[in-house]
């Protein structure tokens, strides 16, 4: 494609994309929780108030002096007003039992919540064959089908009952992939990390069931830290995904996960992301800070993790999720459509780092910016001395609706053993004036018409995602571009 | 054009213009490119009566496919004096797809590539919408399946069309091939075919006309709006117009395209620049 785009066309696109967020809604709940700003005090509060044992708190404690040394990241293509670290609630909850086991316990205004966002906890009523860990705020709600997952010998729960019930595995792996000091925002989470979701997958075992787990941030002067950690042993399977939304609040919060994957032998992880959290109005005033550290490795032979996200929401979208292929012939995968509106930010991307030989990695990045938006993608490729034939093909797609907002690609390569090959392509267009008008010569709406484009433009990435959630992908992509064309 | 001047043209048309019911009016037509002072077109009138076939011919830049894509609502046009009248009810204020569900067509001069979307959905949509508009039943994807089979043979497209992309690495002559195709599906009641002929070597050529032949009937209608007469050979027009300089210069019937085969357009230059800046 290569036509021009005039000013008048650009206003009418812009009138057509954005429609309200429709998880904008709080839920009015009782809450306890520490008071604001972090010290040493409140971190060993957090993990008092959780009965961890030592050697956590320990974690806690480290990670909390690290995080103090370290200067905030400046490096992004994102211009904001860095978070209010004092003022921030490290820790909130409703203040109903923090964890239950039947449903009924549930707190019914909680549990309305998750109706309303279309997560119903009640297993006759969820979608069969996905199971469901609901986060809210700092805490997990509540976790379907654990029994028949135990039944296959998949622990799914949450991080608190993990850290109880399986300390040897947490105490293994946390922090294994992603070390507290491995950046900023991955420290202060390593401090002060409420919640979140934990998975073992045994030897020789496919996971019956899609895993996911739903944030939900509802309380609007706390931030959420949670932390997931994914393990899938020799010849294992499993495919997970997380889902995010948070009411509208003019004000940023801070949601700074930390998710460590690992992969042995033969063993395959699919994680996935559906990224609505609120993205803040037409001004950028209020949104979601999303400050995300996310890595897998792949441990043994033949092992392979693979990314997909669809980054919806979010004023400020800091992520990259990675892969460290430490085994022969492991495969690492990033596909990701990122799309940003109104005065969103995105720099996302991933790194791939290829250590073991013959390993293999693909990126597929597909960028959309409308709006005043600005969406980055950043992606490194790193061939270590000892990969041998290692391959990476990336490419990198944007696609931009208006004339206001901005797409950039910063691709980083580095390979220090000649037999390495890397591909790397990229591609920018328009959604044109021309296009629209040829599908509603057709006799589409200019609504369908949009996200007709949009879609045929990420379906590579969109077909990577569980069945069960591609219809809401889709849906999410239409609502998100849809307009309000009079 | 007014009826009269027709009538004061050939005899022999006059037979073709009793009973004829009108599909499209376009009465004095003015338009300039929205935002801009330039004037396109330039007081047009145009009469299209059901079951007609008619060519609009004229150099480049005189207007012609400013015409076809005024009528189908191109949002980069806007009309400052004169009215289009389909069926009797004028079309002005309607949107490009409301245009399309009332069964109007443009079969593009350069098809408009959508990645990542099939011939088939894209085909299927757009069938359904229409279809829902007018209140007739929806297809499924099988019943479509079935649908559209004769409609692929009728342009002699491979069924392997239908899960590439629209028109993306499609070669010229595959594209304007994909628009007839897209015609019969839709079946619309008014078709203007902009420049379909051109890129099209000999063979295509045929088989595109030979579509367009079949497809019509006594109640739809076809503009071809081209710059040579050898379309010509093949579909016959019952009527001719010649553009230039965003008027119609000159009316009359298929001979009429034979004149210009044979003269150019110069001997027209009294209604304007023939090779018109547009």
């Amino acid at each position: 494609m290569s036509e021009t785009i005039d000013m008048s066309e650009t206003k009418e696109l812009e009138s057509m994309i954005g429609e309200e967020y429709k998880y904008g809604f709080s839920t009015d709940i009782e809450y306890e929780g520490f008071p604001k700003g972090l010290n040493e005090d409140i971190v060993r509060k957090i993990s008092a108030i959780k009965e961890e044992p030592e050697w956590m708190t320990e974690f806690r404690v480290k990670a909390y002096h690290a995080w103090k040394e370290m200067e905030e990241p400046e490096w992004f293509n994102a211009t904001y007003n860095s978070p209010e670290f004092d003022k921030i609630q490290y820790y909130s909850s409703p203040k109903d039992k923090p964890k239950k086991d039947s449903l009924d316990d549930v707190d019914p205004k909680i549990r309305e919540t998750y109706e309303k966002l279309g997560i119903p906890l009640d297993e006759q009523k969820m979608l069969s064959g996905v199971a469901v860990d609901a986060v809210f705020d700092s805490v997990s709600i509540f976790t379907t089908f654990k029994e028949k997952l135990a039944e296959a010998g998949v622990i799914f729960c949450s991080i608190s009952e993990a850290i109880q019930k399986y300390p040897e595995l947490v105490k293994k792996y946390m922090g294994s992939v992603v070390p507290a000091r491995d950046n900023f925002y991955s420290a202060l989470n390593s401090a002060v990390f409420s919640d979140g979701s934990f998975c073992y997958v045994p030897k020789d075992t496919i996971c019956p069931m899609e895993l996911s787990t739903y944030f939900r941030i509802n309380n609007m002067d706390s931030g959420q830290f949670e932390r997931t950690l994914i393990i899938c042993e020799d010849n294992s399977h499993v495919s997970y995904l997380e889902g995010c939304t948070a009411p509208m609040y003019d004000k940023n919060q801070l949601h700074a996960a930390v998710v460590e994957l690992v992969a042995m032998e033969n063993a395959e992880i699919k994680y996935s992301t559906i990224q609505n959290w609120y993205a803040g109005d037409e001004d950028g005033k209020g949104g979601i800070f999303n400050f995300v550290t996310k890595r897998g490795i792949c441990k043994g032979d033949n092992s392979k993790i693979s990314w997909t996200q669809l980054e919806t929401g979010s004023a400020v979208t800091l992520k990259y999720p990675s892969v460290i292929m430490k085994g022969d012939n492991s495969v690492g995968e990033f596909f990701s459509v990122a799309v940003t509106n109104k005065r969103q930010q995105a720099d996302t991307g991933t790194k791939m780092i290829h250590l073991g030989k013959n390993t293999k990695s693909t990126i597929i990045s597909k960028g959309i910016s409308a709006g005043n938006s600005n969406n980055s993608y950043r992606g490194a490729v790193k061939i270590s001395k000892k990969a041998e034939n290692a391959r990476n093909y990336s490419q990198c797609d944007s696609m931009l609706i208006g004339q206001t907002c901005g797409a950039h690609t910063f691709p980083y390569i580095e390979s220090a053993n000649p037999t390495g090959k890397i591909e790397h392509e990229a591609t920018t267009s328009r959604v044109g004036e021309d296009q629209i008008f040829y599908l509603q010569q057709r006799g589409l709406s200019e609504d369908d018409a949009i996200s007709l484009i949009v879609n045929g433009f990420c379906k590579e990435v969109l077909k990577e995602l569980p069945m069960e959630f591609a219809v809401e992908a889709n849906k999410l992509l239409g609502i998100k571009l849809e307009g309000s064309v009079g | 054009m007014s009826l009269q001047k027709i009538i004061t043209l050939r005899p022999i048309l006059i037979d073709k213009l009793k009973n004829r019911t009108t599909v499209l009016e376009i009465k004095d037509l003015h338009v300039v490119v929205e935002g801009e002072g330039t004037e396109i077109l330039k007081g047009v009138n145009l009469s299209i009566g059901k079951g007609e076939i008619h060519a609009i011919m004229g150099p480049n830049g005189s207007g012609k496919s400013t015409l076809s894509k005024v009528v189908a609502g191109h949002p980069e046009y806007e009309v400052t004096q004169g009215d289009i009248l389909y069926n009797g009810e004028s079309i002005l204020e309607m949107d490009p797809d409301e245009r399309a569900h009332a069964g109007i067509f443009l079969a593009f001069q350069y098809p408009v590539e959508v990645p990542g979307v099939t011939n088939s959905t894209l085909l299927r949509e757009s069938y359904n919408t229409i279809a829902a508009s007018r209140g007739r039943e929806e297809l499924d994807p099988l019943e479509f399946e079935d649908y559209i089979k004769d409609k692929l043979e009728l342009v002699e497209m491979n069924p392997e069309f239908l899960n590439r992309s629209v028109n993306a690495g499609f070669s010229g002559g595959e594209k304007k091939r994909n628009e007839i195709f897209q015609m019969a599906v839709l079946r619309p009641q008014l078709s203007f075919l902009d420049e379909t002929d051109s890129g099209l070597d000999i063979d295509a050529l045929k088989v595109v006309s030979s579509g367009i032949n079949q497809l019509h009937g006594s109640d739809d209608s076809v503009v071809l709006v081209t710059h040579y007469q050898r379309l010509l050979n093949y579909i016959e027009p019952d009527f001719v117009h010649v553009m230039i300089n965003g008027v119609i210069a000159k009316s009359g019937g298929k001979e009429l395209a034979l004149k210009l085969e044979d003269q150019g357009y110069e001997w027209l230059n009294a209604y304007g620049t023939v090779n018109g800046e547009g």
